[in-house]
């Protein structure tokens, strides 16, 4: 919990546990963990096992936990903080693998400024083998021109090289 | 009226549709509008997956280019217009944090770039009366489901958008065009946003409650103003059709094209035959209502 709370800047232990995040959560009706659930195991001590809840990665980050939270808990910077020590602890791969998601579409970013969606689409087809989904909107979508062949070189990546650069420093250090 | 444009990645790709129709009413109401120069991603929502601090400086890199141009800043795309809000409430509130973005930078941003999203401009900014007089044609009672999303609208706090259970202000362009606002409980729910590749089962079940939900409230279309939030809706409906065993056929168009519609603007030049579900019924009906 400290190292939760010390992540997200959310001090957890003011939940009254009254579960207007977990009704209103989208995605609670396909998930086996709540997020009231969620602060209350990091209330009683929880550990690293928390991290292979599915909610972690199935959470759409849409806030209406936050919105409706009456002790104004960010439950969404709570999850945002799981997944990053999540990622960090190599905890077990979900269904989706949106962590690497993550990582390609950042990967595109670091690379060119902007995000590439056919790289990015690339780098997270390669690492989860879903080659074949999807495929057939390609055409359309590039016949609509809603998918670039070539990544925008238009980025002018001088912050973009120093926020990366810095990052990974602090990244490291934690 | 001068603002610096901030189009997104997604306007170079699956929003171009969104981009153009940005432009073409811009243009009509002569409001003026310059893409900082270089402008870079927003990093959207892998960005505070991962990091905060990268969450943060990567739209405030953005925000220091428009205070460089002394101007306020202009967003369509609903996630970049939440994380550049993000960034200024963050960076505002906390000294420690502004002085880290600051370092990254190598530039002071002082968090106070004002982010307009474009239909706060139409309707704070631009007002009832000249856009009253911009529109040549009309909905002619076209029944719409005005369609927030999540990142427009929360949290409260940061954005300052409109309520957030229950937001009207694009229900009141609609209206303003002739159009039929229906009244309906899906406005803010999410659509599975950030999914759309890694978790296409939650697309389908979070989008199928939307187009279901505005398809039993009698909508012959949903008005979005987020790029996410179309391409979940529009280029997925066929496999949620197909996987739930609907035939949903419902246009998911950008308000901006239903106001460049309005103004007269050509569907071409809004991009409307980007959309996967024609809105060919949307644009007969207003080409005949004068």
């Amino acid at each position: 919990m400290q190292v939760v709370n010390l992540i997200s800047g959310i001090n957890i232990s003011s939940c009254l546990q009254c579960k207007k995040c977990s009704n209103g959560c989208v995605v609670s009706s396909l998930t086996k963990v709540r997020p009231s659930e969620i602060i209350r195991r990091l209330q009683l001590g929880a550990g690293d096992e928390l991290l292979n809840s599915d909610l972690v990665w199935m959470c759409a980050s849409c806030e209406t936990c936050f919105a409706r939270c009456p002790m104004n808990i960010n439950m969404a910077a709570v999850m945002d903080a799981l997944r990053i020590i999540a990622v960090k602890k190599n905890a077990s791969k979900q269904k989706g693998n949106v962590a690497l998601f993550n990582k390609s579409f950042l990967g595109t970013v670091k690379m060119f400024g902007r995000t590439y969606d056919l790289g990015m689409i690339a780098a997270y087809k390669m690492g989860t083998a879903s080659y074949f989904q999807d495929t057939d909107k390609f055409p359309m979508m590039l016949k609509k021109g809603k998918i670039s062949l070539l990544p925008s070189f238009q980025a002018d990546k001088k912050y973009i090289r120093r926020i990366f650069k810095k990052k990974d420093i602090k990244q490291d250090r934690q | 009226m001068k603002y610096a444009y901030y189009p997104g990645c997604s306007a170079e790709s699956t929003a171009r549709d969104q981009y153009m129709s940005v432009k073409e009413v811009a243009k009509k109401l002569n409001i003026e509008l310059v893409e900082p120069k270089g402008w870079t991603c927003c990093g959207s929502t892998p960005a505070h997956h991962t990091n905060k601090m990268l969450s943060l400086a990567l739209p405030a890199a953005n925000l220091l280019m428009a205070q460089k141009m002394g101007l306020d800043v202009i967003v369509f795309c609903a996630a970049c217009y939440n994380r550049m809000k993000v960034a200024n409430y963050e960076i505002q509130k906390d000294p420690a944090i502004r002085k880290e973005i600051s370092e990254t930078l190598g530039e002071d941003y002082n968090g106070c770039v004002k982010v307009h999203h474009f239909v706060e401009i139409l309707i704070k900014n631009i007002g009832v009366k000249k856009l009253q007089q911009s529109f040549t044609h009309s909905l002619d009672g076209l029944k719409v489901a005005s369609y927030y999303g999540c990142l427009l609208v929360r949290p409260e706090e940061v954005t300052q958008f409109d309520n957030p259970e229950n937001p009207t202000i694009m229900d009141s362009l609609i209206i303003l065009m002739g159009g039929e606002s229906i009244d309906w409980p899906h406005k803010v729910e999410c659509c599975g946003g950030g999914f759309a590749l890694s978790r296409i089962d939650i697309v389908i079940e979070l989008s199928n409650s939307i187009l279901g939900m505005a398809k039993a409230s009698d909508a012959q279309c949903i008005s979005v103003a987020c790029p996410m939030c179309q391409v979940n809706l529009d280029l997925r409906q066929g496999d949620i059709n197909k996987a739930k065993g609907m035939a949903y056929n419902l246009p998911i168009v950008y308000i901006t094209q239903l106001v460049g519609l309005c103004m007269g603007i050509s569907p071409e030049k809004l991009g409307m035959d980007k959309c996967v579900i024609s809105p060919k019924p949307i644009i007969e009906l207003v080409r005949k209502a004068y």
